[in-house]
């Protein structure tokens, strides 16, 4: 298993736009995605539960990946928080 | 009536009431295995004919905007975690599909309406969507079509749903006001990207409106007028013209360079409250902010704010700036402002009293939890920091001392702030003004505050009407104070800039410029008048007001020389 941690660097946060794309991008992996905010985490697969965390501009997220294609998995995570703009913790 | 103006405009015209089909429980509980497994199919039956429905629509559809928000859908749609909800009401609690799917829709907005974040908030919308659109396929009901509107339609709603903005016709609509609503739902988004005035969050009173209703709408103010007479049309006709001459100034300025015609750079920047106030500055092409106030993240509230609920405020400030400078100015309470849960005593003379820096200084448990939470927001964007109320230069060292160890707890704790940070002072007190000399070598730059500058200077209480007539900061006192600290300032290479009043002034932009300003900040709005004074004047003539002036010895003649030659 990878985990992964970011900033989020957009100040309105992970709202519906970015959820969608995120939703979209683990669709393409065998892996499963479990995202993390404080001690609260949820399956990447479902923009209601992604939605409901409220996660806002400046906090610490990690992502959780598992699964035999994880190392490229992560690769795609990575590209998909530096793409929007979002700054790589570790 | 009053709403929230989201989208400015003045819009007259004709009402057409934009109904809405309510969800009815209808109490029927599933009592087999059979029956269970029934509703769970024809709840995904429904969930696909709905994907189906709207990935159509997308087909139809060109407008990218419009295909984000069905995009949007077809995940909320085909959503596993709503799957789930459903499921469980059908098969734990045996609700038929109707009554599972309306009460799984009902949390999850009330999860949603419950949120601190106001975008989020306005997600409940979107899923009070989704659960209309499943529902009306549960029931076999007939697909979205487009209701034709006549000509200057202004639409009511109670609310307007993502669906209502793919599949309205908005080519007649030019107003829309709701009963419900902030500034961040669907209809105040759809209304701001298509230029629409609207109002929202009218409340109730709005369903006193009837089809065929003349509406005035003011999506500035918020206002909703029914059925007005013929003399306020008339009125509304003429602020709806003014209104249009302005928008066009504003656009053809925004994107424009405060630039002289012969070549000087100006920086026109805005004062904000919060973040949200950033909107407006760029909006109105401000390149920054020259004075963000933090009083209102301490007032309306029963205790002082954390260290995380400050720096929470100012981080939320410096992303959203994305990296523009914002001068964030530490705590000016005291005086006018008091907070209820800080007991400041009655002074008799409270501009004079215990107030600002003053109280920093004195409270410094207060203060260094300001300056801890701003040098942590630091590294998300170009904050700088300004002390206000400064008097002497042993002020201004106390506090760069109390910096230092705010930076030093900070670094012990191992958490990164921009140890290079800026510091500036107002100055707004006169011995500040005449020492500016002094106080130049001891920061990074000046912000003239040209409010307090004026009564202190003039011994004129801003609040006494009585003597308002005496609050004049064309007073040749008040200038050659001001004259002195951009002098002074520009002569040790630090920065200086503007941010009282005096800097939104359109008489007053050139003879500043004379005098070596080159920064004004302001409120948003007065930023494309200033410009457009900047834009069409060069700096000789800008040297030659303030020589003028320089040789006049009271105001009424500077004012009046001001007023015939810009």
């Amino acid at each position: 298993m990878i985990s992964k941690e970011y900033i989020i660097m957009d100040s309105q946060g992970i709202h519906a736009r970015p959820a969608a794309s995120l939703i979209k991008l683990t669709k393409n992996y065998k892996s499963t995605f479990d995202l993390k905010k404080d001690d609260k985490t949820i399956r990447l697969n479902s923009m209601l539960n992604i939605l409901s965390m409220g996660i806002k501009g400046g906090e610490t997220i990690a992502v959780l990946i598992d699964g035999e294609d994880e190392v490229v998995a992560a690769e795609a995570i990575d590209t998909f928080f530096t793409e929007l703009g979002k700054m790589i913790k570790n | 009536m009053n709403g929230i103006g989201v989208s400015p405009g003045i819009s007259l015209g004709i009402a057409r009431i934009l109904k809405t089909n309510s969800a009815t429980l209808t109490g029927i509980l599933l009592n087999d295995e059979a029956a269970i497994l029934a509703h769970i199919k024809h709840f995904d039956d429904a969930v696909i004919s709905a994907v189906s429905e709207v990935n159509d629509l997308i087909k139809q559809h060109t407008n990218a905007d419009g295909i984000e928000i069905l995009e949007t859908q077809v995940e909320f749609l085909s959503d596993p975690q709503l799957r789930d909800d459903v499921v469980e009401q059908i098969s734990i609690h045996k609700k038929n599909v109707n009554d599972a799917l309306i009460a799984s829709i009902a949390q999850t907005v009330q999860t949603f309406e419950s949120m601190y974040d106001e975008f989020m908030r306005a997600r409940a919308a979107d899923i009070k969507d989704i659960g209309n659109r499943i529902l009306k396929h549960l029931n076999n009901a007939p697909s979205d079509h487009i209701t034709p509107y006549g000509p200057d339609t202004i639409v009511i709603a109670e609310d307007i749903s993502p669906s209502d903005t793919i599949t309205m016709d908005l080519k007649h609509v030019i107003g829309i006001a709701t009963q419900v609503g902030s500034k961040t739902s669907h209809a105040a988004i759809i209304a701001k990207s298509k230029g629409l005035p609207a109002v929202v969050g009218c409340g109730n009173e709005l369903a006193i409106i009837k089809d065929g209703d003349f509406i005035i709408l003011d999506g500035s103010t918020g206002m909703v007028l029914v059925n007005p007479d013929q003399q306020t049309i008339l009125d509304y006709t003429q602020k709806r013209s003014d209104f249009a001459e302005n928008i066009s100034l504003l656009k053809q300025l925004k994107d424009v360079e405060p630039i002289t015609t012969d070549g000087t750079a100006i920086i026109l920047s805005g004062n904000i409250s919060n973040a949200d106030d950033l909107d407006d500055v760029f909006d109105y092409g401000g390149q920054g902010v020259g004075l963000m106030r933090t009083e209102l993240l301490f007032m309306n509230r029963n205790s002082f704010p954390t260290e995380n609920e400050q720096f929470d405020f100012y981080k939320k400030t410096a992303l959203k700036a994305k990296g523009k400078p914002v001068i964030v100015r530490t705590i000016d309470i005291g005086g006018d402002k008091q907070l209820a849960y800080f007991n400041l005593p009655v002074e008799e003379n409270p501009f004079l009293g215990y107030r600002a820096i003053r109280i920093c200084l004195d409270r410094t448990d207060l203060f260094i939890t300001q300056l801890k939470a701003i040098l942590r927001a630091s590294i998300f964007g170009d904050l700088k920091i300004m002390f206000p109320m400064i008097a002497s230069i042993q002020e201004v060292r106390q506090a760069k001392t109390i910096l230092q160890q705010a930076k030093e707890e900070l670094a012990q704790a191992g958490q990164a702030f921009n140890d290079a940070i800026e510091i500036g002072i107002m100055i707004e007190i006169p011995s500040a003004a005449i020492t500016a000399d002094l106080l130049a070598t001891e920061v990074d730059f000046f912000s003239i505050g040209t409010n307090d500058l004026c009564q202190y200077t003039l011994a004129v209480d801003r609040m006494n009407e009585k003597i308002s007539h005496l609050y004049d900061p064309f007073n040749p006192g008040v200038l050659r104070l001001i004259d002195n600290v951009i002098s002074q300032a520009n002569k040790n290479n630090i920065h200086v800039g503007m941010c009282g009043e005096l800097a939104s002034d359109p008489l007053a932009t050139l003879l500043l410029m004379g005098m070596g300003l080159k920064d004004f900040s302001m409120s948003a709005s007065s930023i494309p008048a200033i410009k457009q004074i900047i834009i069409n004047n060069n700096l000789s003539k800008a040297k030659e007001i303030y020589n003028a002036v320089l040789a006049m010895d009271n105001s009424a003649d500077i004012l009046n020389y001001l007023q015939h030659t810009i």
